[in-house]
C-alpha cells in the first residue's frame, strides 16, 4: 500500500502493476479517495462511479495476476462527461441530460476498458463542451488546482483539473477548438489532440461534428501515447474515423529531435502574447534546438480568420447536433407542457445554458437562408485555406512550435460576460481543429504567480508520432511536467 | 384535361420510393413494416446522443439501379446533407438527405398514352434521404403518441421535370415508374401503405405563354387515381381564381380524398427555412466508374426493353405488350405461362396472351382481382393453352375449364380427364356418331343432298351434342362431309 499515486506517471503505475508490487485495487482505492478528498472543493468530477472502478480494478488485478496484462490494464482514469458509458450518468454537464443513461458505450470508453483501464469517473466540462473556461458546466465550475481563484481552462476542464490534481492518473478529453490543450496548458498537464478521425466519435456527444476529436490528457508525452495507442483506430460505427493503420507509437518515442525541422509561425508571437508566455516559448525554442532541432521560421497568414471562421461553423453544426434535446426521448423535460410547441420551447429554455444558446442561436443564424454563402459558405472556403497554409508549411518543415495560450489561467468570472475575450482565449489552438491536424500542448514553464504555461507542437495529418516524440525529448531534457501544485 | 382550353396545365411531381433493403438506412435495424410501435428501433433510429449514422451500401446500389433504369447521369460524387426541422417524429432535428449534389441527375422515362406513344418526360434528379417515424393522434386525449419504427427507412426522392401536362400524363408517369422500380425490386409501389408517395407540383398557365403560372405544391395523394383527381381539381380551381380576377397563392395544399377537395396546409410565408448544410457525420459518397458498371450489367430487363422484346420475339401487338409489362406481376405470370406453352412443343405467345389480357384479366376485372391474387396459377393457365395448341380440347372446351379453374382451382389436364372433356380425335369414333346421326336424321340427309347444304351445320352439332363437345369439329365436317358424299 502506498499513500500517494499523484505523483507517478501513468507509466511508472503500469510498471509497478506489471511486477506486481501494487494492485489495481489499491491504486483505485487511493485514487477514490484522493478525488472524495479534493473534488468537493475542485469540482473536477461531476460522478464518480466507486462502486464500477472497484470492481473493474479486481478484474485487473486478475489478469495481472495472470500475467495478461497490458499496459492499460489496472490503470485508473477519469473520462469527460460527454462520453456515452452504459448504465452510468452521462450529462455533457447540461441540465438537459441530467438524467440520461447511456444504453450504449462510447467507442472510446469501450476500447480503454477493453484495455484493462478502470473507469474512476465521468469529468467536468464546459456545458457541451461550449467554453474555454469550464465556467459554462450546470454542475458548477472547476477551480484551477494551482490557484483556486482562477479557471482550469475549457471546455475539458474537470480533465485537466483532475490530472494537475492527480485525481486520477489520466483523463480523456475532447477537443473541437482547442478543449484539451487549452486546459492542459493551463493546469501544467500534457495534452493530445489527435488527427480528426484517428479516434472515433461514436458515443461521444458531438459539439461540431467536422471538428470534435477526443484524445488522453495526462501528466507525460509517454502516457499520452499509452493511452492513444488503445484509443486510435478506425471504426466502423464511425463513418469520418480514418481507416489507416495505427502506429506503434511507444516504439516510436525515442526517435528525438535530432535533425527534425520545427516551424515557428510568426503570426503566433505577434501582439497580444504576455510576455511571460512570450519569454517562456523563447527558452523552449533555445532546449530544443539544443536538442538538435531546426528552428524555421514559417509563416500562416490564414491564422487571423480562424476565430471567426471556427465561431461560424462550429455554431453551424452545434445548432444542428443539438436539436435532438427536445424533451421527447430522454433527458430533462419541463413540467405540463401546454402543446408540442410549448414542450419544445420550455424544455430547451430549461435545459440549456446561456453560452449553449448563444451558440445555437449563432448556428442558426449563419445557416438560415440569405446568410449562408456570407457566413457558412464563406467559412468553408476559409477553412480550406487555412488546411491549405498549414500544408504550404509542412512541406518546409516536420513539426510547428507555438504557444498554446497567449496568457496563464485567468481569474474565474473575469470573462463571463464578454463572450469575444473569451473567444479569443482559443486563438492558438482553434486552426489545428481547422485544418484537422494531430497537436499536442506541454508544459514549458511558469508566469510570475507561479501559474503554468504549455507549448503545442503541431504534426502533419496522421504523424502522432512525431509530435509525441517530440514531446517526448523535451520531457526528458526538461522538468516542467513533473510540477505539481501544492493542494 | 383542362376544362378550359384556353390554358395548359403544368405538372410536375415528387416521388417518394421506400427502398426494400434489408436493413435501414444509418444502422443494423431491420427495414420492415406493421410491427409493435418502437420495437424495430435503436438509439441511432431514436437520435440518441453520440450515436453516428453509417451508410447503407445496399441502398446506394438501389439509387444506382433506379438511376441507370431512367436513363439518369449517376454522379460519382454526392453529398449528404441535413434538412433541419423540429418534429416530434424526427428525433434528430434534421433529416439526413441528398441537396445540392444528388446520386442521380438529368433523367427521362417514356409514358404510353393513346394519342401520343412514347412521351418523353425528364427526370430532374434522384436522391437518398431518411423517413421519419410517425405521430400518432387518435385514440388519445392531451398527448399524441410517437412510432419511431419507420425513422431509417431509406428513400428515394424523384422529382420529376416541370412536362406533364394533364392528369392523365401524371398518372401514366407514376404507373411507368412504379413499374420500373417493382422491375428493379427496390420497392413495392404501394401507395395506400405508403411506400410509393407522390407530391403534384401544379400550375396553369395560358397557351402560349413562355412563363410558368405560379404553382402549388398537393399532399396527402395515395392513390394515382387520387392523384389525378387532386390535379384534376386544383387545375379547375387555379382557372376560376385566374378568370375571377384572382391570384394563385404559392402555398402547399392538402387532398381530402373524402371530400374530394384539397384545403390549404401552409403557405410560402409559412414555409420552414430548412438551414440544409453538409452532414458533417457522412463524408461525401465517392462512386467508381467500375462499380457502375458492374451494377448497370446486372440491371434486369425493364418494361420498355421487355415491351419490345415481346413484339419483336413473339409478334404480339403493341397494345398487347404494353399491358403485358405494366406490371411486373403480369410480365412474370404472361412469361411463365408461355413457357409451359413453348414446353408442350406448340409456341405460340399470341395464344397465351390472349388468354392472359382477354379471359384471365377480364374475369379478374370483373371479380376486383390483381394478377397476385389469380386463383389461376401462371403454370395452369399455360397448361390449359398448350391443351389448346396440342389439340387435346377445343377453344370452347377450354373456357369451361378455365370457369372450373378460376372457381374450383385446380389443374387443368386433371380436370379434362376427370370430366372426360377430352377432344375425341379418333376417326373410327367419329365415324360411329356421324353414321348414328345419320340414321337419326333421314329428312336433313335428303335436304343436304338436294342442295341445302347449310344443314350440314345442324348436322355437325347434332354429332357435337351427341359426343358432349369433345369430337373435334373440323373431324367432324370433314367425315360427314364423306359419308354424304
Amino acid at each position: 500500500m502506498f499513500s500517494d499515486p499523484a505523483n507517478l506517471t501513468l507509466a511508472n503505475m503500469s510498471e509497478l502493476l506489471k511486477k506486481r508490487e501494487i494492485s489495481s485495487e489499491d491504486l483505485t482505492q487511493a485514487f477514490l479517495e484522493r478525488i472524495e478528498g479534493l473534488n468537493p472543493d475542485i469540482n473536477a468530477y461531476i460522478t464518480i462511479d466507486r462502486a464500477g472502478a472497484i470492481t473493474a480494478a479486481k478484474e485487473a488485478d486478475k489478469r495481472l495476476d495472470a500475467k495478461q496484462g497490458e499496459p492499460l490494464t489496472g490503470i485508473p482514469i477519469g473520462v469527460k462527461d460527454l462520453f456515452c458509458t452504459k448504465g452510468i450518468l452521462t450529462t455533457c454537464a447540461s441540465k438537459i441530460l441530467n438524467n440520461f443513461i447511456p444504453p450504449y458505450e462510447s467507442t472510446v470508453t469501450s476500447r480503454l476498458k477493453g484495455a484493462g483501464a478502470v473507469i474512476l469517473g465521468k469529468t467536468n466540462m464546459d456545458e457541451f463542451a461550449m467554453g474555454s473556461s469550464n465556467e459554462t458546466s450546470h454542475f458548477g465550475v472547476v477551480k484551477n488546482p494551482w490557484d483556486k481563484s482562477r479557471i482550469p481552462g475549457g471546455s475539458s476542464g474537470g480533465s485537466a483539473a483532475a490530472v494537475s490534481a492527480g485525481m486520477g492518473s489520466a483523463t480523456i478529453g475532447t477537443d473541437t477548438g482547442g478543449s484539451i490543450r487549452q486546459p492542459a496548458a493551463l493546469t501544467g498537464i500534457t495534452g493530445l489532440k489527435p488527427t480528426y478521425g484517428r479516434v472515433s466519435r461514436f458515443g461521444m456527444i458531438a459539439f461540431a461534428s467536422s471538428l470534435d476529436q477526443a484524445g488522453p490528457m495526462t501528466k507525460t508525452a509517454e502516457d499520452a501515447a499509452i493511452l492513444l495507442q488503445a484509443m486510435a483506430g478506425h471504426d466502423p460505427k464511425d463513418a469520418t474515423s480514418i481507416d489507416a493503420p495505427v502506429p506503434d507509437y511507444m516504439a516510436n518515442l525515442g526517435d528525438g529531435l535530432q535533425g527534425r525541422k520545427i516551424g515557428i509561425p510568426e503570426e503566433y508571437f505577434a501582439s497580444g502574447l504576455s510576455p511571460d508566455v512570450a519569454r517562456v516559448i523563447e527558452d523552449a525554442k533555445k532546449q530544443l534546438t539544443e536538442l538538435g532541432a531546426e528552428l524555421v521560421p514559417v509563416s500562416l497568414p490564414t491564422t487571423k480568420h480562424a476565430i471567426p471562421t471556427y465561431y461560424i461553423l462550429a455554431p453551424a453544426e452545434a445548432s444542428s447536433n443539438l436539436a435532438r434535446y427536445d424533451g421527447i426521448r430522454f433527458g430533462y423535460r419541463c413540467e405540463n407542457p401546454e402543446d408540442i410547441r410549448d414542450l419544445f420551447f420550455r424544455t430547451r429554455a430549461e435545459g440549456f445554458g446561456n453560452e449553449v444558446k448563444r451558440r445555437i442561436m449563432l448556428g442558426t443564424y449563419v445557416l438560415s437562408s440569405g446568410y449562408y454563402d456570407a457566413y457558412y459558405l464563406k467559412a468553408q472556403k476559409v477553412r480550406r485555406l487555412i488546411a491549405d497554409d498549414f500544408k504550404a508549411a509542412f512541406s518546409k518543415v516536420d513539426l510547428l512550435l507555438a504557444p498554446t495560450t497567449p496568457d496563464t489561467a485567468f481569474k474565474l468570472g473575469e470573462k463571463t460576460n464578454d463572450p469575444v475575450q473569451m473567444y479569443l482565449s482559443d486563438i492558438f489552438t482553434i486552426n489545428v481543429n481547422l485544418a484537422g491536424l494531430p497537436a499536442i500542448s506541454i508544459p514549458c514553464g511558469f508566469d510570475k504567480d507561479n501559474l503554468p504555461i504549455g507549448m503545442q507542437l503541431i504534426g502533419r495529418p496522421l504523424d502522432e508520432s512525431g509530435i509525441l516524440s517530440a514531446a517526448h525529448a523535451y520531457q526528458q531534457a526538461t522538468q516542467w511536467h513533473t510540477r505539481s501544485p501544492i493542494l | 384535361m383542362p376544362i378550359d382550353p384556353n390554358y395548359e396545365t403544368v405538372i410536375g411531381l415528387e416521388v417518394h420510393t421506400q427502398l426494400r433493403t434489408k436493413s435501414k438506412i444509418f444502422c443494423g435495424c431491420p427495414n420492415k413494416f406493421g410491427a409493435e410501435a418502437n420495437s424495430q428501433i435503436c438509439p441511432v433510429c431514436a437520435g440518441f446522443p453520440g450515436v453516428l449514422p453509417v451508410m447503407n451500401r445496399e441502398m446506394v446500389n438501389m439509387a444506382i439501379k433506379t438511376g441507370l433504369a431512367i436513363n439518369g447521369q449517376i454522379k460519382k460524387l454526392s453529398v449528404f446533407s441535413r434538412k433541419n426541422y423540429f418534429y416530434p417524429d424526427s428525433p434528430t432535428g434534421y433529416q439526413i438527405s441528398q441537396y445540392d449534389l444528388p446520386i442521380v441527375e438529368h433523367g427521362e422515362l417514356f409514358i404510353d398514352l393513346p394519342d401520343e406513344p412514347k412521351k418523353r418526360i425528364g427526370v430532374t434528379r434522384i436522391h437518398m434521404e431518411v423517413d421519419a417515424g410517425k405521430s400518432i393522434h387518435e385514440g388519445i386525449v392531451g398527448a399524441s403518441w410517437v412510432d419511431l419504427n419507420r425513422v431509417g427507412t431509406p428513400l428515394l426522392e424523384i422529382v420529376s421535370e416541370p412536362d406533364m401536362r394533364s392528369s392523365e400524363d401524371a398518372g401514366a408517369y407514376l404507373k411507368k415508374l412504379r413499374a420500373i422500380v417493382r422491375f428493379l425490386d427496390v420497392c413495392d409501389g404501394n401507395m395506400e401503405e405508403g411506400s410509393f408517395r407522390c407530391d403534384a407540383n401544379v400550375s396553369v398557365r395560358h397557351y402560349g405563354a413562355e412563363k410558368f403560372g405560379t404553382r402549388t405544391e398537393l399532399k396527402n395523394l395515395n392513390s394515382i387515381r387520387n392523384v389525378m383527381r387532386a390535379i384534376d381539381f386544383e387545375v379547375d380551381r387555379q382557372i376560376d381564381l385566374i378568370e375571377s380576377g384572382d391570384k394563385v397563392v404559392q402555398e402547399t395544399r392538402l387532398w381530402d380524398a373524402n371530400k374530394n377537395i384539397s384545403r390549404s396546409m401552409r403557405s410560402k410565408e409559412d414555409a420552414h427555412d430548412y438551414r440544409y448544410f453538409p452532414e458533417p457525420d457522412l463524408p461525401p459518397l465517392t462512386l467508381e466508374q467500375s462499380h457502375i458498371d458492374d451494377i448497370k450489367a446486372k440491371l434486369p430487363e425493364l418494361p420498355d426493353a421487355m415491351a419490345k422484346r415481346f413484339q419483336d420475339e413473339m409478334g404480339l401487338s403493341e397494345y398487347d405488350a404494353g399491358v403485358l409489362t405494366a406490371e411486373k406481376e403480369m410480365s412474370t405470370y404472361f412469361e411463365e405461362a408461355n413457357q409451359i406453352v413453348s414446353n408442350a412443343g406448340k409456341k405460340n405467345a399470341k395464344a397465351t396472351a390472349n388468354w392472359v389480357t382477354v379471359e384471365l384479366l377480364g374475369r379478374l376485372n370483373k371479380d376486383g382481382l390483381s394478377i397476385e391474387d389469380s386463383p389461376v396459377s401462371a403454370v395452369n393457365l399455360g397448361k390449359l393453352v398448350a391443351l389448346i395448341q396440342t389439340g387435346e380440347i377445343s377453344g370452347k372446351i377450354a373456357k369451361k375449364v378455365f370457369a372450373h379453374m378460376f372457381d374450383d382451382g385446380g389443374d387443368p389436364e386433371k380436370i379434362v380427364a376427370e370430366k372426360g372433356l377430352k377432344q375425341v380425335t379418333d376417326s373410327g369414333s367419329i365415324t360411329a356418331e356421324v353414321e348414328k346421326v345419320l340414321a337419326s336424321h333421314p329428312d336433313q340427309v335428303e335436304q343436304y343432298r338436294g342442295g341445302k347444304t347449310q344443314i350440314l351445320g345442324f348436322l355437325v352439332g347434332k354429332v357435337m351434342q351427341a359426343t358432349r363437345g369433345k369430337a373435334n369439329p373440323a373431324m367432324v365436317n370433314k367425315v360427314l362431309k364423306e359419308k354424304l358424299g
